[in-house]
């Protein structure tokens, strides 16, 4: 095996995955309970709970839609019963996701009632998930493979190290081919010229600057200070973060020195446009942003932090890194790698860089992350205003 | 020889603490990442790790530099060696 191929799921649509999850995808918030029924009774599935998915409209709702189907399609997931309150959007999710090709199944409880869906989704889940149980793993290439990035509760040794070393890894592995994204426009404040300037071509580099005006219109309209405690977070000034500025420029080392992205991305929208690197418009809140790159499709997350970020996905690994001793020592069990040998000098970018590609392989090999280990689990869907 | 701070770019005005518990009045060893330079600089206030230290004199309403490149402005005056923060930093956005 090479040194940069892994082994991976390969599903019907040629798409690699790196976990071989059965979920339960409850449509909307009412479907919850029974969704986590079927995923006790059968062993091995994974229920989705979230807060929304009822009366919601227009770009929300597609939104909502976009997530929950791209959630489903994602390779990571082998197959997927969906559970609504009604047959029809329950239909309409069951239907994206079955383009895929793989196994999907939905039940409506309207007049059926929560236990009688629950044994019927039930039955079918525990077809799926033996059935899944007999995948195999195959050697896959890194241009399979897609890579999202988002750094948490960061500080002053983001910028530094963990954040180069994400872009370290991304200027190693553009060229190879592989498939990867960033995001987190509010994060970008004060180094939007230089972000815009990492586009591939100025249409793309203007695209960009609409998105990022565009957000800054809904904090401008919705603010009531200039958000210090909230961007940067509270975390962040403890770490020494003064400003979203300063903040921005930290952030921006994740994509390294020299890569350039080639689209801008709506929230969890795939990518169309073959390898390279994506920008997505995202919320900078670390589980919306990680929840739009796995519907987006991406199957691996790079997270750097600084103070200490605990967030996990429940269907896309995130590895964390970190650059700050102190929360390598005080938060191990949290952190996938330590490279705060960086700010001893006494590990380099490169090398860290290097140290990042060979946990994330084994990580795609199968390796559970830290956040896997200690249950993390966080699924947060992005809603763009009231419900109607 | 430890390094106490590290600064991003030559342009800076603030570099890093990388170390932790360094008490005020302590000579402090600092590394230039870009130039890889090493400078020396008197601390004047304890700074904790990961925060910033002013490597020259900062007047008020002065453009602070990390990054090389603009990340806010100062509000109260800044002497070469003082711990700079939310007391005497803020945005220029929002």
């Amino acid at each position: 095996m090479g040194r940069y191929q892994f082994f991976g799921y390969r599903r019907e649509n040629g798409r690699v995955g790196i976990r071989n999850h059965v979920v339960i995808l409850p449509l909307d918030d009412l479907s919850n309970a029974a969704a986590e029924a079927v995923a006790n009774n059968i062993k091995g599935t994974l229920a989705l709970p979230h807060a929304y998915g009822r009366l919601q409209f227009g770009e929300d709702l597609e939104l909502h839609f976009r997530t929950l189907i791209g959630t489903g399609s994602n390779p990571n997931v082998a197959a997927c019963v969906v559970i609504g309150i009604e047959p029809g959007w329950t239909g309409r999710i069951v239907d994206g996701i079955a383009k895929t090709g793989k196994p999907v199944a939905g039940f409506a409880i309207e007049g059926n009632g929560d236990i009688t869906t629950i044994a019927n989704a039930s039955r079918k889940a525990r077809e799926f998930v033996q059935w899944a149980s007999e995948k195999q793993r195959e050697t896959c290439s890194i241009e399979e493979l897609f890579v999202s990035t988002k750094c948490g509760e960061s500080d002053t040794t983001s910028g530094l190290g963990s954040c180069p070393t994400v872009g370290n890894l991304i200027d190693k592995l553009d060229p190879l081919k592989a498939t990867t994204c960033f995001g987190e426009t509010s994060e970008l404040t004060g180094a939007e010229v230089v972000c815009a300037s990492r586009a591939a071509t100025k249409e793309v580099g203007e695209r960009f600057m609409q998105v990022f005006r565009a957000y800054q219109e809904v904090i401008e309209r919705h603010k009531t200070s200039d958000l210090s405690e909230s961007q940067p977070t509270k975390g962040n000034i403890i770490g020494g973060l003064t400003t979203i500025e300063e903040k921005a420029f930290g952030n921006l080392q994740k994509i390294g020195k020299k890569t350039k992205y080639i689209d801008v991305l709506k929230p969890a929208e795939a990518p169309a446009k073959g390898p390279g690197l994506y920008y997505m418009d995202t919320s900078s809140a670390a589980a919306e942003c990680v929840t739009l790159q796995a519907a987006a499709g991406f199957v691996v997350h790079l997270f750097p932090t600084g103070q200490g970020n605990v967030i996990g996905n429940p269907i896309e690994p995130v590895i964390k890194l970190t650059a700050n001793p102190k929360t390598a020592r005080t938060m191990s069990e949290h952190i996938d790698l330590d490279v705060s040998g960086i700010l001893r000098r006494e590990m380099t970018l490169d090398q860290a860089g290097d140290q990042l590609i060979e946990i994330m392989l084994r990580t795609c090999n199968g390796r559970l992350t830290c956040a896997e280990a200690l249950g993390h689990r966080e699924f947060v869907m992005t809603k763009l205003y009231q419900s109607a | 020889m430890t390094t106490h701070f590290i600064v991003h770019d030559k342009a800076d005005t603030v570099g890093v603490m990388v170390v932790e518990n360094v008490p005020a009045g302590e000579n402090l060893t600092g590394w230039i990442m870009e130039t890889d330079e090493t400078i020396t600089l008197k601390a004047l206030d304890a700074v904790p790790l990961g925060h910033k230290i002013a490597l020259n004199e900062i007047k008020a309403g002065d453009t602070v530099l990390k990054y090389g490149h603009d990340v806010g402005r100062a509000v109260a005056a800044i002497g070469k060696g003082n711990h700079v923060h939310v007391h005497n930093m803020k945005t220029k956005r929002w």
